[in-house]
């Protein structure tokens, strides 16, 4: 699934706090990936990233001091060509919603394996989004309410973009783990177009309203 | 206490010097006269005949038995008596009162004697309604408020019985010093407390600070103890297991994939049996990953309290996950449900090696049985995807009301 990075390889920094978990990251992914840098805390990663500019910057959603948003929101305003993809042993839906609104393009957790990773870093910095199956079931839980599975989807916020039929489908189908070519498979549609439903997902969960964020980070605080 | 002494008025004496302590069976009054007469070892009629003759000289009989009432401890194992048995007492005591209040004029002591006598009853209720072990509190810590005992009716009835005695007595003597000098009095009172309360004030904010401290401290103290026990009990007993078995890979990865799932229902919370579907859902692919060392990815949208359906639903995943552990060659197998008003599906896919779908023995059981079977039962459907090399896709489904 991994395409063309594009000329060379993308530059990556690390952030985590966590000194054997970056060595570990950088073993299984260094290959591959051109990593130019390595920070520990918000203050250290901020300063990394405007002396490197990387492509891309896998985050660390929990920092000592602060968070990956934390970073997000001073970086970004900056470098807005910066990819960030966060990177967690959490799954909660706070803190998956937290950093996307964030700013961040992708979200996988730790369990990820290296060829995964090193996949996820490359199309995050050609652009696409990475979606997790959970964080596709988040988000077709949040955008159900009222609405029966292939119904139309209704939500007690009208202010709030709502996902097309089309893109809750691509939604369900991520959920159920299918990759997405399989999807543009099933669908009939190309995978550049599976990636535009994701983006646009993505984009409309940034935007949604902060009510129904609540709502949702309330409703959906199990694992 | 390890002697149990008779209550017998006529038993012989106990070898080791007995302490003295309140009869509480076999007692008229507070049970003083019957243990005096055990210390001594002369008859109990004796001792109360004596109680009574010296309370006609002036009451000195009264005031002994009470005070013999308030210093003498009750045995641990002689505690438990009934609330008619106080009524009983009460009463007695009550008369007891009126009569020396009837016979005031009488009296030879003079005035400070019947105000006194109302001060000592209501000081000895007080005493006395704080059990041993709060009587040390008082006494160590002089912290708790009064209404320490009053955990029964017949304590507050007590309290508030012993404070309108001490008070009463306090008045009696205000009132017979005149009653300007009653106000002048109370005002003297009032500003003492004022005083007395200003001057210990601090002492008093501070001993309940040290003490709120103190409970903080331990309840943080069990927690930690809680946290270490749970990591002893669980995460250094999985390192030392993935220590000896390190040279079995997939022995490995389930102990940890156990662990990680365990620590994270203990931190974040779901995952416990709580008779809804998604919980349940996600114990039964716990079971598998497990049982069969895959990873199951579960995302489930939605959710419903169990009913028959959806247990049904729930048995056929189950054995949807357990065929893909056991014939798919794969590590991990991803769950899909989503519950709606009117239905819920599940979706168990792997991308394994795939069969086709038509070609299964007959005389297999697992997807005709448990999975087709069992869902055709609770009026849902199932239906299986899969190509050789392509992977496995069950759908099933079944209608909610």
């Amino acid at each position: 699934m991994s395409k063309d990075a594009g000329p060379g390889q993308p530059r990556v920094v690390l952030v985590d706090d966590h000194a054997m978990f970056r060595a570990g990251v950088r073993a299984e992914i260094g290959s591959g990936l051109d990593i130019v840098g390595e920070a520990a805390s918000v203050a250290e990663a901020i300063a990394v990233i405007r002396h490197t500019a990387p492509d891309v910057v896998l985050l660390d959603v929990h920092l000592p001091d602060g968070g990956g948003p934390a970073v997000v929101a001073a970086v970004l305003p900056e470098l807005p060509d910066t990819k960030f993809l966060a990177l967690s042993v959490s799954d909660a839906a706070e803190d998956v919603i937290t950093v996307i609104r964030a700013g961040a393009r992708g979200y996988v957790t730790k369990t990820i394996s290296g060829a995964d990773l090193t996949d996820a870093i490359r199309r995050v910095a050609d652009g696409d989004v990475v979606f997790s199956p959970r964080l596709a079931g988040f988000v077709l839980d949040a955008f159900r309410d009222g609405g029966g599975p292939g119904g139309a989807v209704t939500s007690t916020d009208p202010e709030l973009d709502q996902l097309t039929p089309r893109e809750q489908e691509v939604m369900r189908l991520l959920a159920r783990g299918y990759s997405y070519r399989e999807i543009g498979t099933e669908l009939f549609i190309s995978v550049k177009t599976v990636e535009t439903h994701a983006s646009n997902v993505l984009r409309k969960l940034q935007l949604s309203s902060r009510h129904q964020l609540t709502r949702w980070a309330a409703d959906r605080r199990i694992v | 206490m390890t002697t149990p002494l008779s209550t017998e008025p006529s038993s012989v004496e106990p070898q080791q010097a007995p302490r003295l302590y309140r009869n509480v069976r076999g007692r008229v009054l507070g049970g003083v006269a019957g243990a005096l007469a055990d210390h001594l070892g002369v008859r109990r009629s004796l001792v109360r005949l004596a109680f009574v003759l010296l309370a006609g000289s002036a009451g000195l009989g009264v005031l002994l038995y009470g005070a013999f009432w308030i210093v003498l401890r009750t045995r641990a194992e002689d505690g438990t008596e009934s609330s008619a048995r106080y009524a009983v007492q009460y009463l007695i005591a009550a008369v007891a009162v009126v009569v020396l209040l009837i016979n005031l004029h009488t009296l030879p002591l003079g005035w400070w004697f019947v105000p006194s006598l109302l001060a000592c009853f209501g000081g000895a209720l007080l005493w006395r309604q704080a059990s041993e072990t709060e009587r040390e509190r008082w006494r160590r810590l002089s912290s708790s408020s009064l209404a320490v005992g009053a955990t029964d009716r017949i304590g507050w009835l007590r309290i508030i019985a012993g404070v309108t005695l001490v008070l009463a007595g306090a008045l009696f003597i205000l009132a017979r010093a005149g009653i300007s000098a009653a106000g002048a009095g109370l005002a003297a009172v009032l500003v003492t407390a004022g005083g007395l309360a200003l001057i210990t004030g601090p002492w008093w904010l501070k001993l309940m600070r040290d003490l709120s401290t103190e409970r903080r401290e331990r309840i943080r103290n069990e927690e930690r103890a809680d946290i270490a026990a749970h990591l002893h009990d669980s995460v250094l007993q999985t390192l030392a297991l993935i220590q000896r078995s390190a040279d079995q890979p997939r022995e490995v990865a389930r102990l940890a994939r156990s662990q990680e799932r365990e620590l994270r229902t203990k931190l974040y919370g779901g995952g416990v049996p709580n008779g809804q579907f998604a919980a349940a859902l996600q114990a039964a692919a716990a079971e598998v990953e497990d049982t069969y060392a895959i990873t199951v990815d579960v995302v489930v949208v939605g959710d419903h309290p169990m009913n028959a359906r959806l247990d049904a639903l729930v048995a056929a995943s189950r054995e949807a996950l357990v065929n893909a552990a056991k014939h798919a060659q794969v590590t991990s197998v991803s769950v899909y449900a989503e519950l709606a008003e009117d239905g819920a599906s599940v979706f168990v896919r792997d991308r394994g090696s795939g069969f086709d779908p038509d070609r299964i023995d007959p005389s297999r059981q697992g997807i005709r049985g448990s999975i087709v079977g069992r869902l055709q039962r609770q009026q849902g459907t199932a239906s299986i995807r899969s190509s050789p090399g392509q992977g496995t896709e069950v759908q099933l489904r079944v209608e909610l009301e």
